[in-house]
């Protein structure tokens, strides 16, 4: 069905705000948890963050060692693909490009394999990890990022839907093939873009 | 639309003829979408509670105080009207029918388990499935006759229920009756709802593999 649903006319919009990609909402001050699994207690002592698969120089950091690295912020927008946007948030920790910098990815190397203690894996062409786009990062509006939002520790690419920001990260793979991540596998877009609005296969 | 009827006082379950649609799994969802005479549009998931056997699908929708679509849904959709849906939509939070289900709800996070529910009496295996259910009241608890019929355990938290068990969540004691090996565990409901389920699932030694969660948030 195309064209307009009888009597919806929806909440007053003359002024929709721009930062909105189509199809998706103000959520305000609140910041839902859609997880799909349980939430893990880790210790950041045990955690390591390491960069491997086709890199010269495979790298891991503790959570000293990472903390220790060069730290930088987002200040921005975030999307997710069950259709709420969350404005004007900020996140601290480090960029990728300095995890990369440092573990030399090879020529070969066009994407990525996120994952997380959990297991969770998400997928994501190299470059759209590149440039100052992504970080891992663990505090949010200045404070410990909560463990219901992927703390200690996630990854955070926020020009994609949300579920490309891996809770829990731990591992970054650099592969020259794209390998689908667990929501890619089942049913979700391989990129994500919201202002595409790739949210399923296929879109 | 082909039905609508209000299970709770907040809630109305409307039936929709989908044409060429694709058989769903239970737990799957659909996604609504309504546009406004200006091009405007907004949309929400919301889950199926009909088995895939049913000629029809079955959205279970929470009407949310200042609900963009909820509200619409609820309160102006009528029957014979045409909604532009797209789904069956996720592939993580289903059951194929061929392992044993123990499946916890708490508020409309029953509503996939009751299509579980449904679709294990349709292919005559209802007795996979475990249910234990909760909500603050009974007029709350969304196709609260079916689970109750099925067997399963509802835990009220505002008031005793029908059979005495006193007002409170499910307790210890009631999760520790639903451990079983070689069953996957379904969480569904509220954040905290499903926060405090997984984790003491997992405290009681259910390995996080063997659980898949659904986390609901209000989404107007």
């Amino acid at each position: 069905m195309t064209g307009p649903t009888r009597g919806f006319f929806g909440r007053s919009h003359p002024k929709r705000d721009e930062r909105l990609p189509p199809g998706q909402y103000n959520v305000g001050a609140d910041w839902p948890v859609l997880t799909a699994e349980v939430t893990p207690r880790f210790d950041p002592e045990q955690w390591t963050m390491t960069v491997d698969g086709l890199v010269d120089n495979p790298q891991s950091w503790s959570w000293y060692d990472a903390h220790a690295l060069p730290q930088s912020e987002y200040r921005g927008d975030i999307h997710c693909v069950t259709s709420w946007s969350k404005f004007d948030t900020t996140f601290g920790g480090v960029s990728v490009d300095v995890l990369l910098d440092s573990a030399s990815p090879k020529p070969t190397a066009s994407h990525v394999l996120a994952t997380s203690t959990t297991g969770y894996t998400t997928n994501l062409p190299l470059e759209h990890v590149r440039g100052n786009k992504a970080w891992i990062v663990w505090s949010f509006d200045g404070k410990p990022l909560p463990r219901e939002h992927g703390g200690p520790v996630r990854l955070l690419v926020p020009h994609l839907y949300f579920w490309k920001s891996a809770k829990w990260v731990n591992q970054l793979t650099l592969l020259d093939h794209d390998e689908q991540g667990f929501w890619e596998r089942n049913g979700y877009h391989d990129l994500g873009d919201p202002w595409l609005e790739q949210r399923y296969q296929g879109d | 639309m082909q039905g609508l009827s209000r299970p709770t006082p907040n809630g109305v379950a409307i039936r929709l003829d989908v044409p060429d649609r694709v058989e769903h799994l239970p737990g799957q969802h659909y996604l609504v979408r309504l546009t406004a005479p200006d091009g405007y549009t907004a949309q929400r998931s919301y889950s199926v509670a009909s088995a895939p056997s049913d000629p029809l699908i079955e959205l279970f929708v929470e009407r949310l105080d200042d609900g963009e679509v909820s509200g619409y849904l609820a309160d102006v959709l009528a029957v014979g009207d045409q909604l532009e849906v797209r789904g069956p939509i996720g592939g993580w939070f289903v059951w194929h029918g061929d392992s044993n289900a123990v499946c916890i709800g708490g508020g409309t996070g029953v509503v996939p388990l009751v299509a579980i529910l449904r679709h294990a009496a349709a292919i005559g295996r209802a007795e996979r499935i475990r249910l234990a259910v909760s909500a603050r009241t009974l007029a709350e608890l969304p196709y609260a006759d079916e689970l109750i019929a099925a067997g399963s355990l509802v835990a009220l938290t505002r008031e005793a229920t029908a059979d005495g068990r006193a007002a409170a969540r499910l307790t210890a004691d009631e999760f520790s009756g639903l451990i079983e090996v070689d069953a996957t565990f379904f969480v569904c409901g509220s954040a905290g709802f499903a926060e405090s389920a997984s984790s003491t699932l997992v405290e009681m030694g259910v390995p996080s593999t063997a659980i898949r969660v659904e986390r609901f948030g209000p989404s107007g």
